[in-house]
């Protein structure tokens, strides 16, 4: 009995062999004997022939030398007519080299795609599919339609009806043309719209009206998924926005303290990022996971000391806690001038952040922007469950709705206080981290969103988190969908200005407090 | 007369015009009348410094006016400074003249290195000084008055106000920072050569120009003070203390608030406009919104509704400003955000409040009878 270690070993050494064997030329696949001669002729022709002969073959072995003939590299023995890949410096008196031209080149391009379509491995037949798609004749039709009856992998099939509906593009019998057409309607592939295009000019009227009406599927087609783009792009910027905002929806929204310092917390906890990618620059894809429970701690307990020094003293005049907390953006980004550097500091990206997942030709989303969205949700979550399932929160809104009546029932309001402005402080720097992610860490990154983040939680309406959410990613996505015929700058004073009429209109944003907890 | 009625019961004011009036004669003759090479000849620059914290006091009274008394926490007041600002570079832009660097007798420098062909609509009319003038009022004063319809009429109060405040200058900003805007984007209008005829660069015209922020100084502060003091005046304060209130009574709120953050805004633009032709430059930076707090700190740091204490704050300010940022450039921040927490917590009423509450105490009488004991 054959044990398992035996069994790879001979797999191994089959593998091995299988690998070696066309450099050495000794055993060649009966394919490769037959199709020698012809080679040997030393006509185009001929060799055409050889080169029809090997893809007709179906035989993965022909590949390799096929290749070598495109590179010039394929030589053949002149004395016993084998065929024979030169490596470098092989080329002794015994070797013939075999001579192509361009047009045969054009015609080994095709054959080696067709072979490599028959090839066992799934992944290497995709390949070479779409690669066909750029290079497909009609004469392939034929050969396309057996190998799509044989395909079983759903995406190579799916990329072989392509390419064999390209092929009949170009058919000789309209009926096919048209069926041709029909059924290329709505595909997104760049290759499929430029035939399309030519084919708008096509001699036969009917072709040409039915290549035009298939061009606008497509057009139509690209044009929905550049809508499902925009919408991405303005959620992804909305959940920046939310992220900026969410700290301050709960400071302001439910405590009533203008945080001017808002922004500079958040640039705390960007900066806590870069620092936190200081300390373990080998462990640069794991930094994040350390940097969002470190940029909560930091700026949360920066949150708690402006909270005891100066806020404590100022509830119930918010002017003045506007003042004073603006004294404290100026500190704070001075000091990160003064201690860390008035330039920007680079933070990098974890390489799972960077690239894309891409939905088809036309629609790529970012993994970035993708993860900024699933963060800003899944933060939205924790926050919303703390509000409303913990005893902190419920003490919390205890406070938010009557003061009094929550210290005759026994709630420390004043140690509520610190740690909502703790939890709001934190947030923000949860937030800080993403935006390190996005844009540029300096000291004025806060300054940049405090703005923003007001006009996200007054929209909103004060004291309300689904507001904030709802408010956040719609102006993101009005944001993005005013820029392409606005430009960036235009559409942000547009938004700027819908919002300061918005507020005339309705004091209290989309979603005012009702009731007594509305307060006056 | 007329004035000594207005100043009525407000020694602070009596004493901050007399001073006023003292310094508008002494600096002319300091300057121009005693020769360079005395110890008490007053440099040049130094006027135009003074001059500068005279607009920003003017600036500063604008804002009093509708935060000390009307209760309306303005973050945007840097913006009609600014627009005022802007109209009277736009008028010394077009006195450039044939002078630019491109030499084109029509066109400013930015617009012919823009390659525009033509000047813009809303350029036209500002080669005349009257015109300039008019619009140093009218813009500033349309902005408030329309903004101050739609927010005043739906009852924005309060912090909400003073954040849309601050958003329609950021909005500004952004907008002012656009090429296409035609004012001259990123650097906005500079380069300027004269006003009138006179050039800037010539003693006397940056004398004169001292003198007339002065005036306008006086004038302004005279025009709040007879504000304040009218009937008006009063229903303004009672909607501060108590908007509904005043509501409930019959009058309407929104008018007077109106009306007076319009008179706030114009005072803004022409401090804007006599601030522009001394420090020789408008750009889009003068609609930040960090600008447009300092200016609620300088009124904070004098003391709010004294009208005195803004020109106080914003003199003694700007002159720890020009002094730390010359000595420390770094510190000026720290300092200034100190100031901004340590006078809203223990100097509620900012210095004025401060004197005034020495002289209730009179702690000194008070010390000096225990020492006698």
């Amino acid at each position: 009995m054959l044990k398992t270690t035996d069994f790879t070993r001979l797999l191994l050494l089959s593998v091995l062999l299988w690998v070696c064997s066309p450099l050495q030329a000794e055993q060649q696949s009966a394919t490769l004997t037959q199709a020698a001669p012809l080679f040997q002729e030393a006509s185009f022709d001929k060799t055409r022939e050889a080169v029809d002969l090997l893809a007709a073959s179906g035989d993965p072995e022909a590949v390799p030398y096929l290749q070598a003939l495109l590179d010039g590299k394929l030589y053949q023995d002149k004395a016993q007519g084998t065929l024979v890949i030169a490596k470098d410096g092989n080329t002794g008196d015994e070797l013939r080299k075999i001579p192509t031209n361009n047009s045969l080149r054009k015609y080994v391009r095709g054959a080696i795609g067709q072979l490599s379509l028959s090839h066992p491995d799934a992944a290497v037949r995709l390949t070479s599919a779409n690669g066909l798609l750029e290079t497909v004749t009609p004469e392939m039709a034929g050969q396309l339609r057996d190998l799509l009856e044989k395909e079983t992998d759903s995406a190579v099939k799916e990329a072989l009806s392509l390419g064999l509906a390209m092929a009949d593009l170009n058919a000789a019998d309209k009926a096919v043309r048209l069926t041709a057409i029909e059924s290329l309607a709505g595909n997104l592939h760049p290759g499929v719209r430029n035939r399309l295009t030519t084919m708008t000019t096509d001699i036969d009227a009917e072709v040409a009206k039915a290549a035009q009406a298939a061009l606008k599927t497509i057009e139509d087609t690209a044009a929905l998924y550049g809508h499902v783009e925009t919408l991405f792009f303005g959620l992804s910027l909305g959940s920046v926005l939310v992220l900026a905002a969410i700290g301050l929806a709960i400071t302001f929204g439910v405590m009533g303290v203008i945080n001017m310092a808002h922004g500079e917390l958040i640039m705390l906890g960007a900066y806590t990022t870069y620092i936190v990618q200081q300390l373990m620059p080998n462990f640069i894809d794991y930094s994040l996971f350390v940097a969002v429970p470190a940029a909560f701690i930091v700026s949360g307990l920066m949150g708690i000391l402006i909270e005891r020094t100066v806020i404590r003293h100022l509830y119930g005049r918010p002017l003045e806690t506007l003042l004073a907390t603006f004294g404290i953006s100026l500190i704070l980004q001075q000091l990160v001038r003064t201690v860390i550097s008035p330039q920007n500091v680079p933070v990098s990206n974890p390489s799972w952040m960077s690239g894309s997942l891409e939905i088809n030709s036309v629609l790529s989303l970012t993994y970035n922007r993708l993860y900024i969205v699933l963060f800003c949700l899944m933060v939205f979550a924790l926050l919303y469950f703390v509000l409303r399932k913990t005893n902190l929160g419920l003490q919390v809104r205890a406070v938010s709705q009557n003061r009094a009546m929550a210290r005759a029932m026994g709630v420390r309001s004043a140690r509520v206080d610190a740690l909502t402005f703790g939890l709001g402080s934190g947030v923000a720097g949860v937030a800080g981290v993403a935006l390190s992610q996005l844009t540029n860490v300096g000291p004025n990154l806060g300054q940049a969103y405090i703005i923003d983040s007001f006009m996200v939680v007054v929209f909103g309406g004060v004291g309300n988190l689904w507001g904030t959410l709802v408010a956040g990613l719609s102006l993101g996505v009005v944001n993005k969908v005013l820029e392409p015929w606005a430009g960036a700058v235009l559409a942000k004073i547009l938004v700027l200005v819908f919002i300061i009429l918005f507020i005339q209109k309705r004091p209290r944003g989309l979603f005012p407090q009702k009731g007594r907890a509305a307060g006056d | 007369m007329f004035i000594t009625r207005i100043l009525q019961n407000d020694r602070g004011g009596q004493i901050m015009l007399a001073v006023l009036a003292l310094v508008l004669v002494l600096v002319p003759v300091l300057n121009l009348l005693v020769p360079a090479g005395s110890p008490l000849h007053m440099p040049t620059y130094l006027v135009t410094l003074l001059g500068k914290y005279l607009t920003y006091a003017l600036l500063a009274v604008a804002v009093d006016l509708v935060w000390g008394y009307l209760g309306i926490l303005s973050l945007g007041h840097g913006a009609f400074f600014a627009l005022g600002g802007y109209a009277m570079g736009m008028y010394l832009m077009r006195q450039i003249g044939d002078r630019g660097v491109y030499g084109n007798p029509e066109l400013p420098d930015f617009m012919v290195f823009l390659n525009w062909k033509e000047l813009p609509w809303f350029w036209y009319g500002f080669d005349m000084f009257w015109f300039a003038m008019l619009m140093v009022l009218l813009v500033p004063g349309l902005l408030a008055f329309v903004f101050g319809w739609l927010a005043f009429r739906s009852r924005v109060t309060g912090v909400y106000l003073s954040i849309i405040t601050q958003a329609l200058t950021y909005a500004l900003l952004l907008a002012f920072f656009r090429n296409e805007m035609g004012f001259g984007g990123n650097n906005g209008l500079t380069d300027f050569k004269d006003i009138l005829g006179f050039s800037l660069q010539a003693d006397g015209t940056r004398m004169t120009l001292f003198v007339l922020s002065g005036l306008a100084l006086a004038g302004g502060y005279l025009l709040c003070r007879y504000i304040i003091n009218s009937k008006l005046g009063r229903v303004v304060v009672a909607i501060r203390d108590a908007e509904s209130r005043t509501r409930f009574v019959g009058y309407r709120v929104e008018h007077y608030k109106v009306w007076v953050f319009t008179v706030s805004a114009m005072l803004a633009g022409i401090a804007g406009a006599l601030y522009v032709p001394q420090v020789g430059i408008i750009n889009p930076g003068e609609f930040s919104p960090l600008n447009s707090i300092e200016i609620v700190i300088w009124v904070a740091i004098g003391g709010r509704a004294t009208l005195y204490g803004a020109v106080l704050g914003a003199i003694l300010v700007n002159y720890a400003k020009t002094v730390f940022t010359g000595l420390m450039p770094e510190s000026w921040i720290f300092m200034l955000g100190a100031l901004f927490v340590l006078v809203t917590l223990y100097l509620p009423q900012g210095l004025a409040g401060l004197v005034k509450n020495l002289k209730e105490n009179r702690w000194w009488h008070k010390f000096s009878r225990r020492a006698q004991t």
